[in-house]
């Protein structure tokens, strides 16, 4: 078994709404292992990008981690202080938020974005060093230095979400974490942002979770994909073998959803609507749309177990 | 017989900055045609800057060419009448991207749908109103009880979408223009909406639009295909030939780019085309808008604008790679018999045969 860098262990958040509680993430259990880009995907929902921003701490009220553990290496990031915590965020776990347009200071210069962090970090740079570790990370992400001197408004998307990695890189952190990373993009730009992540990962070493909805983009560039359904991990396994051979009726679906550049006229939808996470079905949560159901799926909750080699899933069909 | 719908060399020119120096050349030279009589299913296919919404918004006469006109049924749209407006309203419908920011937040969603029945008197009381608005949203895939006397925000983005397929469809209009209608909705999701759309071209013989940034759910749905790149057609005609062998190199990159769930094929991107030819540099206005990227360009591609070459009955090509096929004027893209008018079959519009079941949704409360 590969090392782990990042353990999560049945981590819970809710929300607290005005209609009662919400159980966006309920009970997810995953393993991150040293250098590897495991991919997370689910649709609108299905608490794909709260898990991101639990493992962060950056969940904020009426949210509340009301569960779990979530160890990087043997530290509880549940249990620090906020300052602990603070001082992890960057140098150990960066984040590149979803929509780079938007996660950017309009008014600051591309320089002093990637500068500001180390310095909350307290990372001392002479005038020299911070010029030439600018022009370092521009280089690492593929712009070119002129970029340090321009405001967020003259960058296109991908040059945007380009200098989001920078600030991610800039610490070499153990760990990055890339919510959508290329949601708004255009297909050509998502591949070389994609391409990009890829290579950096690989100097640098980090593990990489990518959190997002678009299965043939995870296909193409992680390792495990773990798939969300309504606040829980229904599925887990190697890329590969998670499209090749799915095992829960969702993943079927959801990959049988998919438009293919092969066959023409065999997408299809999956009927009904994901559930209200304030009063989740009970069972599984999947059982009122499930092709497969049966009696036991509303009576008993399935639980995630590994079935093949290294896949995991939580159906009661296996 | 004049064309339902007629873009004749269209241009649309923003020009901005200081004394209206900037200028973009958002769409150039653009030619289509939406035929009266054969309903076509047409996906307009490019990356953000290629001028395909510029292409919807002057379409709709949201916005007027700078030079070129668009015409319903052979009249310019800046020229038609109160009447000749009135139908050309009806005819051509709309459905956007953003689901909700169509929607008026304080009303219920029985307003939009009730509002194009009393503009256009389709209905001469209230329960005929409600039935026809009944079977719209069940041609749709939604349940009329689950839908109406609902806000906006009750209803997810899917269902939202599917309402707005309900409003255009209780028009029984003639043309759709669909600008990204499923790129806010959820994977398992767009199939189904992707699937009403086809519907309503194949059972009402409506022609549809279909404006997007997505290949592979061009390539499911539309019949034809039209790429621009940076406001030109670069390639357009059959959707299978198109997007299966891809001729111009731009398309090339496009369908290269496309992040498929196939764990054996490779996804290559750029990698698949090589470095662009460096070093050329065009002098005057006219040159291949994908020079510059391109790893085949040659001296001719910065001279000149290359035409659209004919290289298949059903096919044509903006590229100089192609210069030994014949021409065909950017005018007669769509009479030259390039795509597939009029080969879908069209049943005769009836909405009893359509009453298929609804969809088991559950609303979102």
């Amino acid at each position: 078994m590969e090392k782990s860098i990042l353990r999560v262990e049945d981590l819970r958040v809710y929300y607290e709404t005005p209609e009662g509680v919400v159980h966006a993430v309920d009970g997810v259990t995953f393993h991150l292992r040293e250098g590897e880009r495991l991919g997370i995907v689910g649709e609108s929902g299905s608490g794909k990008s709260t898990v991101a921003l639990a493992l962060l701490r950056l969940i904020k009220p009426p949210g509340k981690v009301v569960g779990g553990r979530v160890y990087l290496d043997s530290v509880d990031l549940l249990d620090l202080s906020e300052e602990e915590v603070r001082r992890l965020r960057l140098s150990q776990l960066a984040l590149i938020p979803q929509g780079a347009m938007n996660a950017l200071n309009p008014v600051l210069k591309v320089r002093d974005q990637l500068l500001l962090p180390l310095h909350d970090h307290g990372v001392q740079l002479t005038k020299a060093e911070a010029d030439s570790l600018v022009r370092d990370l521009l280089q690492r992400v593929g712009l070119p230095s002129q970029v340090a001197e321009l405001y967020p408004h003259e960058l296109s998307g991908g040059m945007k979400q380009r200098v989001c990695i920078a600030i991610a890189i800039a610490m070499n952190p153990k760990v990055i974490i890339a919510d959508e990373p290329t949601s708004a993009l255009d297909v050509v730009v998502q591949w070389q942002i994609m391409d990009t992540l890829r290579q950096l990962q690989q100097t640098l070493g980090a593990a990489v979770i990518v959190i997002g909805h678009d299965m043939g983009l995870m296909a193409q560039t992680v390792d495990r994909i773990g798939v969300m359904y309504a606040g829980k991990l229904v599925e887990l396994a190697p890329t590969a073998e998670l499209l090749r051979h799915p095992l829960h009726p969702y993943t079927q679906l959801l990959i049988a959803s998919l438009p293919s550049l092969d066959k023409r006229g065999e997408f299809q939808g999956i009927p009904g609507l994901p559930p209200s996470l304030l009063s989740p079905p009970p069972g599984c949560r999947f059982h009122p749309r499930c092709p497969k159901a049966f009696d036991r799926c509303s009576a008993e909750e399935p639980t995630l177990r590994e079935v093949r080699p290294d896949h995991y899933v939580a159906c009661h069909l296996w | 017989m004049a064309a339902l719908l007629e873009a004749q060399d269209v241009t649309k020119v923003f020009s901005g900055g200081l004394l209206k120096r900037e200028r973009v050349i958002a769409l150039r030279d653009f030619s289509f045609t939406v035929p009266e009589e054969q309903p076509i299913f047409t996906a307009i296919v490019g990356e953000s800057g290629s001028g395909k919404t510029t292409l919807a918004r002057l379409l709709l006469g949201l916005t007027t060419p700078t030079t070129g006109d668009v015409r319903y049924r052979g009249i310019s749209l800046k020229q038609l009448n109160r009447e000749q407006r009135r139908a050309f309203l009806r005819d051509v419908q709309a459905i956007f991207q953003d689901p909700f920011e169509v929607y008026n937040p304080f009303y219920k969603v029985d307003h939009v749908l009730e509002l194009p029945i009393r503009m256009f008197h389709l209905a001469k009381s209230a329960q005929e109103m409600r039935n026809r608005i009944e079977e719209a949203l069940i041609t749709v895939g939604l349940r009329p009880e689950e839908t109406l006397g609902r806000y906006p925000h009750q209803l997810s983005g899917g269902q939202r979408q599917r309402v707005m397929i309900a409003r255009a469809l209780l028009l029984r209009p003639k043309v759709i223009i669909a600008d990204e209608p499923v790129s806010m909705v959820d994977a398992s999701l767009r199939a189904t909406i992707l699937s009403s759309l086809q519907q309503l071209h194949r059972e009402y013989g409506i022609s549809i639009l279909y404006i997007t940034h997505d290949l592979a759910t061009a390539y499911q749905v539309a019949n034809d295909v039209l790429v621009l790149y940076r406001g030109t057609v670069v390639e357009a005609g059959d959707a299978g030939l198109i997007i299966r062998e891809p001729e111009h190199p731009y398309t090339r990159l496009l369908v290269s780019s496309v992040p498929l769930p196939d764990p054996d094929r490779q996804w290559l991107g750029e990698r698949a085309l090589g470095q662009p030819v460096s070093g050329l540099m065009p002098r005057g206005t006219a040159f291949c808008v994908f020079y510059d990227r391109c790893p085949y360009a040659m001296p001719i591609c910065v001279e000149q604008t290359p035409p659209l070459f004919r290289t298949g009955d059903r096919r044509v090509v903006a590229c100089y790679l192609y210069r030994d096929s014949p021409t065909i004027d950017r005018r007669n893209l769509a009479a030259g018999g390039v795509f597939t008018n009029g080969r879908t079959e069209v049943s005769p519009p009836s909405y009893s045969a359509l009453k298929r079941e609804a969809q088991p949704d559950s609303p979102h409360a």
